[in-house]
């Protein structure tokens, strides 16, 4: 793979390398697609168009902060992710409610604050913002404090859940402490800037 | 309140030796029957500490160990750990070099699982009546779930040993009773000689509840497939797979600590903490009685009965039902102890 000969760029110009056997020439000059089977070009054209279009979009992010990021946290585990159909090996029993919500995957990984409160944090990915309503909402409870963050954002002494577009986080403290409220927030705060 | 020599003095009445009906010579157990109750009541004890978590909510792990062994002598009526366990294991076990599974529950998280000083309590007074450690064998569907009741993978003969399900792998040819078509994990079909269900109690989004019974969903390879209808009638078919339903011989049922709502995951602002312990042989017995602990708690906090919210654990009738015959939900059937 290397730059396009004729034009020195794709066609959406960000510079990407892309296979010049496949770039329309536009000057009356047969390019080596047309020898080819034109239905087979075509599916090859669409493949190389929509890498070349994720290689122009920004990436997308890791919705975990690394550890040190956010101040107190460390993050200590690797992040698991869970496609819908294996779902229930992380949260079985759970899993249908996330799957009739439109679950798409699930990413999860354990933090430590302070070296000492621990938490783990769920980001699930659902298919549109609707499912990721529609979670958030099923089993809020009255001692339930709303905060700014994200689309929508509940608190409780131990927990914090907000959702942001097509994307519900869940951060849970496995303790109680005084400052878990705070701890828990500031982290969740950073998920939602990554997202 | 009854004080200790009373209670183990109304516990004696409770127990009867080893090998004493043909059912428990049958089944290789110290099978609890009550000699002044009537002979088909099962007995399920519930031991409580109110001081087992502190205002702030943490376990005073040393308290646990006591703990369990109130609720071992009031089933078993015998006061010294030693001798009531004897009537817990079979005594041709432990010769043998029989191994004891412990099937622990992690699936909620570190948040909501079998507490380790439990696990470790029971390890403990099994080594006293002579089982080596390397044959007591905690396990888990998998490594995650067991790090979350605080157990490393460890296949160490010389320590007591813990790995999961999915390592040991499944059997390749499944088992089937009623609407269960399940493949056993290796751990229950060929390594354990007897298993200790040590459930932790939590409502279940599905089920309704899940204890003793429901635990049993962490030894297939599968258990997703076993979730239609409330898994009505799935958990009582379950338990009726002739390897579960012998090997797996007495719970003894982790209420440390538990969620009244949202279960089976953790949800810290459902925790509550009844700082107790659910023991018995008869499983149906024991998640009747979880049930209603459950139930207790849910009107307490102004909750509908599980009834009410669409999910009642229906499979604890059916696993007592003439087809299945797991044990007793007829509470004229249960002789309950509260210790």
């Amino acid at each position: 793979m290397k730059i396009c000969k004729m034009h020195g760029q794709n066609k959406r110009g960000c510079g990407r390398k892309i296979n010049p056997e496949f770039c329309f020439r536009q000057k009356g000059e047969r390019s080596v697609m047309f020898r080819l089977n034109w239905k087979w070009a075509v599916t090859a054209l669409m493949i190389v168009a929509a890498a070349a279009g994720a290689g122009c979009k920004k990436r997308a992010s890791d919705p975990f902060p690394a550890s040190g990021a956010v101040a107190g946290w460390d993050k200590t585990s690797d992040t698991r992710v869970f496609a819908a159909k294996d779902l229930w090996q992380y949260i079985d029993g759970d899993a249908e409610q996330y799957i009739s919500a439109g679950v798409v995957s699930t990413s999860t990984s354990d933090y430590k604050y302070q070296g000492q409160l621990e938490a783990v944090v769920d980001v699930y990915t659902m298919n549109d913002a609707a499912g990721a309503r529609k979670i958030l909402e099923t089993g809020q409870s009255k001692d339930a404090k709303s905060i700014q963050l994200g689309d929508e954002c509940v608190q409780y002494a131990q927990s914090i859940s907000f959702r942001k577009g097509r994307s519900l986080a869940r951060i849970v403290a496995y303790e109680s402490t005084p400052d878990a409220p705070q701890a828990l927030l500031a982290l969740a705060r950073g998920v939602e800037a990554k997202l | 309140m009854k004080n200790r020599r009373e209670f183990l003095k109304t516990a004696a009445t409770g127990a009867v030796l080893l090998g004493s009906s043909a059912a428990a010579d049958k089944l290789g157990f110290a099978a609890m029957l009550d000699q002044h109750a009537e002979p088909a009541k099962s007995k399920v004890v519930v031991a409580r500490d109110a001081a087992l978590h502190d205002a702030s909510g943490k376990l005073d792990e040393k308290r646990v160990l006591d703990l369990l062994d109130r609720a071992i002598a009031a089933y078993t009526g015998r006061d010294k750990p030693a001798e009531a366990w004897k009537r817990i294991v079979p005594a041709n076990l432990v010769p043998a070099d029989k191994v004891i599974g412990l099937k622990v529950n992690g699936l909620g998280g570190k948040g909501i699982c079998t507490h380790r000083a439990l696990t470790l309590a029971i390890a403990e007074r099994l080594q006293q009546i002579g089982v080596k450690p390397g044959n007591i064998l905690v396990w888990d569907q998998n490594a995650h779930f067991l790090e979350a009741c605080g157990f490393a993978v460890n296949t160490d003969r010389s320590h007591i040993r813990s790995y999961p399900s999915d390592q040991a792998g499944f059997e390749e040819q499944p088992m089937t009773w009623g609407t269960a078509n399940v493949k056993l994990t290796k751990i229950l079909s060929r390594e354990c000689d007897l298993v200790i269900n040590l459930p932790i109690l939590k409502d279940h989004e599905l089920a309704g509840v899940t204890f003793s019974m429901k635990n049993m969903y962490g030894v297939v390879q599968r258990p997703f497939e076993l979730h239609a209808n409330g898994c009505n009638p799935a958990v009582a078919d379950l338990n009726c797979i002739p390897t579960i339903r012998e090997k797996v011989r007495f719970t003894i049922g982790d209420a440390i600590s538990s969620v009244y709502d949202g279960g089976p995951s953790f949800h810290p602002e459902r925790l509550w903490y009844p700082n107790a312990l659910i023991v018995g042989e008869d499983r149906v017995a024991v998640d009747r009685t979880a049930w209603q602990m459950i139930e207790r708690k849910r009107a307490e906090a102004g909750m509908p009965t599980l009834e009410a919210a669409g999910r009642p654990p229906r499979y604890i009738a059916t696993a007592a039902d003439a087809a299945h015959n797991l044990g007793a939900n007829d509470p004229q059937r249960i002789h309950l102890m509260e210790v």
